[in-house]
């Protein structure tokens, strides 16, 4: 027990003092999970709401996919990226693999399926009637749309939210693609298991606050919005 | 209610411990990624088994480093390990009881198979290093500390180089990973040659230099003091040291990549009173 008491007080002097080498780390990590995010959200958000507001057949099985890739297998997607990314691969030519760019490309894989997922739900929480009466009333129907997804707004930020947690304590992708490279690659989650691995406890017990805080803000954030907005819809159904 | 709780908690591990008892008891070994990768703890494995029913060995394959620490906390039994330095610091705080030499093979410095810095010219480590520093191509360390990495450092401080900088790269990640890195990057990097010819087909790599005395690669057997299985590492540590484990050791690889990937050469154990 001593053990772990003495590795949460080492853990915070050390992040207190501004170590440089651990602050790169989680400077590194929300590049490039927050690079990965945002990417998935310029895909997850049209594809969702095309799937959400969309009629045409096979729609159901296409949300089923998308539903389905919230469980993708970090590991199975870093291999995915590995070979992809390898020098024989069809994108090797890139030179991305062991770079951040390869991370940021599996982290995307992880998070556009919970962007998509999210906005799917999100758009069809708002009711239609919303979108019919701002035609009625001369909107465009790109600027009914845009009201359709300013009303679906707090939900969406779950969404950003819900992706990021995923892919920040994501390890096996970010190990495979990026390889731990000191300085380059290493992010909170790689350089945890090297760094309990090196018996330098302190170090990955102040990584592993981190990684615990940042999850905690992701998932407060996300209570936080779904309390509050069945509150915010009522006024529009009744 | 916590009574019976324990009561009942304490019933199970009766019940557990007493059906273990039937199955061979667990000698935990940590040892190095490179006998792992390279399939050696295969092959000796069942013939173990063979001589001694009664054990059963569980490697946990980890870097020189990070097996010698384990073993400190009590968490293994016995240790195969090839970082001297390290081991003679482990007997040395009295953590061993016993230390043996079991077998050696060599470290090969690869590097792409154009080999840009020429490196193939210079017959000794530490010159290849410096020449590689030099012009700053690649080079992927291990980084994790383990018997490789602490080789590594020797290696670069006999060429007086402090190596840094975007040129070189600390992976912090097993020998077949690194492998993996440096021939996806082009990269040089120190390895034991065991995990560089059992990858060698899938890798870019070839070796650039080898025979230097310095890369010889010594691997040991420690005894852990007080081990939870002392007899069952005991047993072991005089098995691979036996005549029939050594024989098993130097055919290990031939097949394969038609030269052994290990030359055995145990010798009688260096109890920790007598130390070195």
């Amino acid at each position: 027990m001593d053990v772990l008491v003495d590795a949460v007080g080492k853990a915070f002097r050390l992040l207190l003092s501004g170590d440089p080498y651990l602050w790169g780390i989680i400077f590194r990590s929300l590049q490039v999970s927050g690079g990965a995010v945002l990417l998935g959200l310029l895909v997850g958000i049209p594809l969702g709401t095309w799937l959400g507001l969309a009629r045409f057949p096979g729609r159901g099985l296409a949300v089923a996919l998308v539903n389905t890739g919230l469980a993708l297998p970090p590991v199975v997607v870093g291999l995915f990226v590995y070979i992809l990314l390898s020098r024989q691969g069809p994108l090797g030519s890139l030179g991305w693999l062991y770079t951040p760019s390869a991370m940021v490309a599996a982290q995307f894989m992880l998070a556009a399926p919970y962007v998509a997922a999210i906005t799917v739900a999100a758009v069809q929480s708002v009711p239609p009637e919303l979108r019919l009466e701002a035609r009625a009333l001369g909107a465009s129907h790109w600027q009914a749309l845009a009201l359709h997804l300013r009303e679906a707004r707090l939900s969406l930020m779950a969404a950003v939210a819900a992706g990021f947690g995923a892919v920040i304590s994501e390890v096996g992708a970010v190990m495979m693609v990026g390889g731990n490279v000191h300085g380059e690659t290493r992010v909170i989650t790689t350089a945890i298991v090297l760094e309990t691995r090196r018996g330098r406890f302190a170090t990955a017990m102040a990584l592993g606050l981190i990684l615990l805080g940042l999850a905690f803000a992701a998932n407060a954030f996300i209570t936080h919005i779904q309390q509050a907005a069945p509150r915010r819809r009522r006024p529009l159904t009744s | 209610m916590r009574r019976i709780l324990s009561s009942v908690i304490v019933n199970l591990i009766i019940i557990a411990s007493a059906s273990c008892s039937a199955e061979p008891r667990e000698i935990v070994l940590t040892s190095t990624t490179s006998t792992e990768d390279s399939g050696l703890f295969e092959t000796l494995a069942p013939v173990f088994s063979r001589a001694y029913p009664d054990y059963r060995v569980r490697v946990i394959a980890v870097g020189s480093g990070e097996a010698l620490r384990l073993a400190a906390r009590g968490d293994a039994d016995a240790v195969l390990t090839h970082s001297p330095r390290a081991e003679e610091a482990f007997m040395a705080a009295g953590h061993g009881e016993s230390r043996r030499p079991v077998m050696y093979n060599d470290f090969v410095i690869v590097g792409p198979t154009d080999d840009p810095a020429d490196v193939c010219g210079f017959p000794d480590a530490p010159s290849a290093l410096a020449c590689i520093a030099e012009h700053h191509l690649l080079f992927i360390s291990r980084g994790d500390d383990s018997g490789t990495h602490a080789r590594e450092q020797e290696l670069w401080s006999a060429a007086g180089v402090e190596p840094g900088g975007e040129w070189y790269r600390e992976a912090g990640q097993g020998m077949g990973a690194v492998l993996m890195m440096a021939s996806e990057r082009r990269a040089y990097t120190l390895s034991d040659r065991g995990t560089y010819l059992s990858m060698r087909d899938r890798l870019d790599l070839e070796v650039a230099v080898e025979g230097d005395p310095r890369l010889r690669n010594q691997y040991s057997v420690i005894v852990v003091r007080d081990a939870l299985n002392g007899d069952g590492a005991r047993a072991f540590a005089d098995w691979i040291a036996s005549d029939r484990a050594q024989a098993v050791i130097g055919e290990f690889g031939v097949e394969r990549f038609g030269r052994p990937l290990f030359t055995p050469n145990a010798a009688p154990s260096d109890p920790a009173s007598v130390g070195r």
